[in-house]
């Protein structure tokens, strides 16, 4: 698919010529400089935006329907609380829109507040809670409707590397026990070598794919693993697409 | 009182020692705060209060030490006589100005501002046009309007209303309107991903959202009605109310009763914007300039 | 085309056009009755619908004046007469603006003076800023009557007393506005001139004072669109005499709507005005400070 933006500047060509295949239960990493089109290309996929160009299918269906049928859940870079609502009731939100009753309602977000490990903190207030404690609330928000798909724009990126380590880490499990498909945008080498299964690397103006890595390590990483040699060789992979694609250059700084 | 009487030095010579002690306790009280800050709370509410009851005193004392005429300036202790006197028809004024017409013109002028708002929500077109013309109307002297208004509804208590649905009309309609558009992209963008509704969207994200900006509009309409509804009774009004009280005693040089109304009109706006301000901090709890942020 | 369309001016313009069709079409339902009227009273059996329309825009003492006879009062009233007859609008209209004009400038002075006295003396602080802020929700403009005859008796009249009441209703926004510009400046700034050693005179002239120009703008525009209504209420206690309020109350005593009209559209004309020059003068000097975004 490709995607302009008609800009007063003139086009802006966000993304060209995507061709992408994401398989059921992977978890894919877009990584790029600022401008690549990384954060474009999730919310086409959301039905945020739309491809000016090509098409896009999200399990059958075109994004606009996935929408209706809440068929994913979004995560913001920042975790977008409302803040006149209880934990719980944040959670509850897309909830009420659906309309779910009562009782279901409760469950779902007892088990969604689990899988995050914050039970107990119910009735707190965002402005309570920090900034990592906000964000798992948000995913456990996207997790609400039960979908398979789990869409993340930069997540983590206003977090300090020791919770992002911890939260890394509560991901894959997450993503192991519920057996779900998550595609994941960042900045972070490191975080993408990680967390992935395959690594998209963009390169800017146009927004283009520059390289795909289908990553060769196991499904049970402990931290540990960032220091293999292993892990380091996909890093290096990682590193010398984002050159190629001219992302270090001096005018992409 | 008499005119021209020798001035009282004695008196006015307290008066003054009054106020240096006051002013020091203030100073020292404040200065007390740097080493104690668990003297902050007492503060906020001892200094104040000290000052207004030597405001008090250095009045009642001038005035009685100066033997200034009364019907110039009243000492404090003379309008509180005056206030205890007549309680029957300041409870009359009352209920003629603030009862009805302010009340019943803030409610009518800040609901329909609200609706309005929401109304003109779906169509930028007419958003484009209403605020600019929303703003301008707020900066002009709309109690001008009074002698319409009275022609239209005549002289009771109606067209002091009418005055004050025009004064709290624009206000809350500018300040609706902006709140609405005060929820970021971010949070829109969720309410899209959960394919909400229109009217889902409004009540569960905008209208929360735009709660501070409504509560603005609310406090400053308070002041506005209370001013409105008085100031249009001195355009022409039935025998009663504290617009029509206060401008035939003038006349009368009856000054003590119209500081007394004014003494009424002053605690009535108070506790009416007190009451908004405790509402908004229940409503509005979670705005950061209700929970006291750093500013 | 589309862009013209989209324009804030063609949707406000609209708007305008709406409200002048909507005002015509009220003014000849709210007329109708007395004209109903005069016309039975002077045995008119016959009339065409154009002549009805025609008779209840043009009434001498209408229930609604129609806009063109406003407007023609007010052109009448103010290009010719001479400007110091007591018929001239523009009389009239200089006398409000005179004494709003000086309360403004005194009231803004003052307001400055005081927030700087607040923002530097912590007990001047505590003691009267809560007053400041308290009474901005009492009805000051209510005290107008009183201000005005007071000063009458001991000798003060004419220009002054309205002058007063102005300087007593701009100088509350001045005060709160002002003492939050001068707080404004970010801890971060502040630390900034302590780098520098900054004297507090320094501090003030090249931090604080620029910073709290934006807040003075704005105060300044809802500073003298009350002083202009203080000024206009001060005038309805002496008798009404002279001024825009003056001419308010004469027309509503003699029952002369198309006179309330016309002076109620030039304290609005006038009050627009103001506020455009604040903000004129406004754009110049954050201009020239580059601090128009």
């Amino acid at each position: 698919m490709s995607l302009t933006f008609e800009t007063n500047d003139g086009p802006v060509h966000a993304l060209k010529d995507i061709n992408l295949e994401i398989n059921e239960g992977e978890f894919v990493s877009f990584i790029g400089p600022s401008g690549c089109g990384k954060t474009t290309f999730l919310r086409a996929i959301a039905d945020l935006e739309k491809p000016t160009k090509g098409e896009i299918f999200v399990n059958g269906m075109t994004p606009s329907e996935a929408r209706k049928n809440r068929a994913y859940g979004y995560v913001f870079q920042s975790s977008a609380l409302l803040p006149w609502r209880t934990v719980e009731q944040n959670v509850a939100l897309p909830l009420e829109i659906t309309g779910i009753s009562k009782s279901e309602k409760q469950q779902h977000i007892e088990r969604t507040l689990s899988m995050v490990d914050l039970i107990g903190f119910e009735k707190k207030y965002p402005h309570q809670l920090s900034g990592g404690m906000q964000q798992r609330v948000s995913i456990a928000r996207a997790l609400a409707f039960d979908a398979k798909l789990l869409l993340m724009d930069e997540p983590f990126g206003a977090l300090d590397e020791i919770v992002r380590d911890h939260l890394n880490r509560q991901l894959l499990e997450l993503w192991a026990k519920a057996k779900m498909t998550i595609c994941f945008v960042t900045h972070s080498i490191p975080e993408a070598v990680y967390l992935s299964t395959k690594i998209v690397v963009m390169s800017p103006r146009p927004g283009e794919i520059a390289d795909i890595i289908d990553s060769s390590l196991p499904n049970e990483r402990p931290l540990e693993i960032r220091e293999s040699k292993e892990f380091l060789d996909i890093a290096h992979r990682v590193r010398e697409g984002l050159r190629a694609s001219h992302s270090y250059d001096e005018e992409n700084a | 009182m008499n005119y021209g009487a020798a001035t009282n030095w004695t008196i006015v010579f307290f008066t003054f020692v009054f106020w240096l002690l006051a002013w020091f306790l203030n100073s020292w009280l404040v200065k007390q705060e740097e080493k104690n800050p668990n003297l902050r709370n007492f503060n906020t509410i001892a200094v104040p209060i000290i000052f207004g009851i030597t405001l008090l005193v250095v009045w009642e004392g001038l005035v009685r030490g100066f033997n200034v005429p009364t019907v110039l300036l009243p000492p404090p202790s003379m309008i509180w006589e005056r206030i205890i006197n007549s309680t029957d028809i300041l409870w009359l004024d009352f209920k003629q100005t603030f009862l009805k017409a302010v009340l019943i013109g803030y409610a009518l002028g800040c609901g329909s501002g609200f609706l309005v708002a929401i109304a003109i929500d779906r169509s930028p077109f007419l958003q484009r046009g209403l605020l600019p013309l929303g703003n301008f109307v707020s900066a002009l002297p709309i109690v001008g309007v009074a002698p319409i208004m009275v022609m239209w509804f005549g002289f009771d208590w109606p067209s002091k209303a009418a005055v004050v649905i025009i004064m709290t009309f624009f206000p809350m309609l500018v300040n609706t309107v902006s709140g609405l558009s005060a929820s970021n992209n971010m949070e829109r963008d969720l309410m899209r991903t959960y394919a909400s509704s229109y009217w889902q969207t409004l009540f569960k994200l905008r209208l929360p959202a735009a709660g501070p900006f409504i509560f603005n509009a609310l406090k400053i309409n308070s002041t506005l009605a209370l001013i409105g509804a008085i100031v249009a009774e001195f355009f022409g009004t039935p025998i009663y109310g504290m617009g029509f009280r206060i401008s035939t005693e003038v006349g009368r040089m009856n000054v003590d009763m119209v500081w007394a109304e004014i003494a009424m009109a002053a605690v009535a706006g108070s506790l009416f914007y007190g009451v908004i301000a405790l509402i908004e901090r229940k409503v509005t709890f979670w705005h950061p300039s209700i929970r006291g942020g750093r500013n | 085309m589309r862009a013209i369309f989209q324009s804030k001016t063609f949707a406000i313009l609209t708007i305008l056009l709406t409200l002048l069709v909507i005002w015509y079409v009220m003014a000849v339902k709210l007329n109708t009755p007395w004209q109903l009227g005069v016309y039975e009273r002077a045995g008119t059996s016959e009339w065409t619908t154009s002549q009805f329309i025609n008779d209840t825009l043009n009434q001498k003492r209408p229930v609604l004046p129609s806009a063109h006879q406003v407007f023609s009062e007010m052109y009448v009233t103010i290009f010719q007469k001479p400007i110091t007859s007591k018929r001239s609008l523009v009389y009239h209209s200089w006398i409000t603006l005179s004494a709003t004009l000086l309360g403004f400038a005194i009231g803004t002075l003052f307001g400055i003076l005081i927030a700087i006295g607040i923002t530097n003396n912590k007990a001047l602080d505590r003691s009267l800023m809560p007053w400041v802020i308290a009474s901005q929700t009492i009805p000051i403009l209510a005290i107008a009557p009183m201000i005005i005859v007071v000063l009458n008796a001991i000798g003060l009249s004419g220009l002054l007393p309205k002058a007063l009441i102005s300087t007593y209703l701009s100088f509350f926004p001045i005060v709160v506005g002002m003492v939050k510009g001068f707080r404004s400046p970010k801890n971060i700034q502040l630390d900034l001139m302590q780098t520098y050693f900054a004297s507090p005179m320094q501090i003030f002239f090249k931090l604080r004072w620029p910073s709290a120009l934006p807040y003075l703008f704005t105060s300044m525009k809802v500073a003298i669109a009350i002083a202009l209504v203080g000024a206009i209420v001060g005038e309805l206690p002496t008798g009404a005499v002279a001024g825009l309020g003056a001419r308010l109350l004469t027309g509503s005593y003699y029952g002369q709507t198309v006179q309330i009209w016309s002076a109620l559209f030039m304290a609005a004309i006038l009050a627009a005005s103001l506020v455009m020059i604040v903000g004129l003068i406004e754009k110049r000097v954050t201009k020239n400070m580059g601090l128009t975004t």
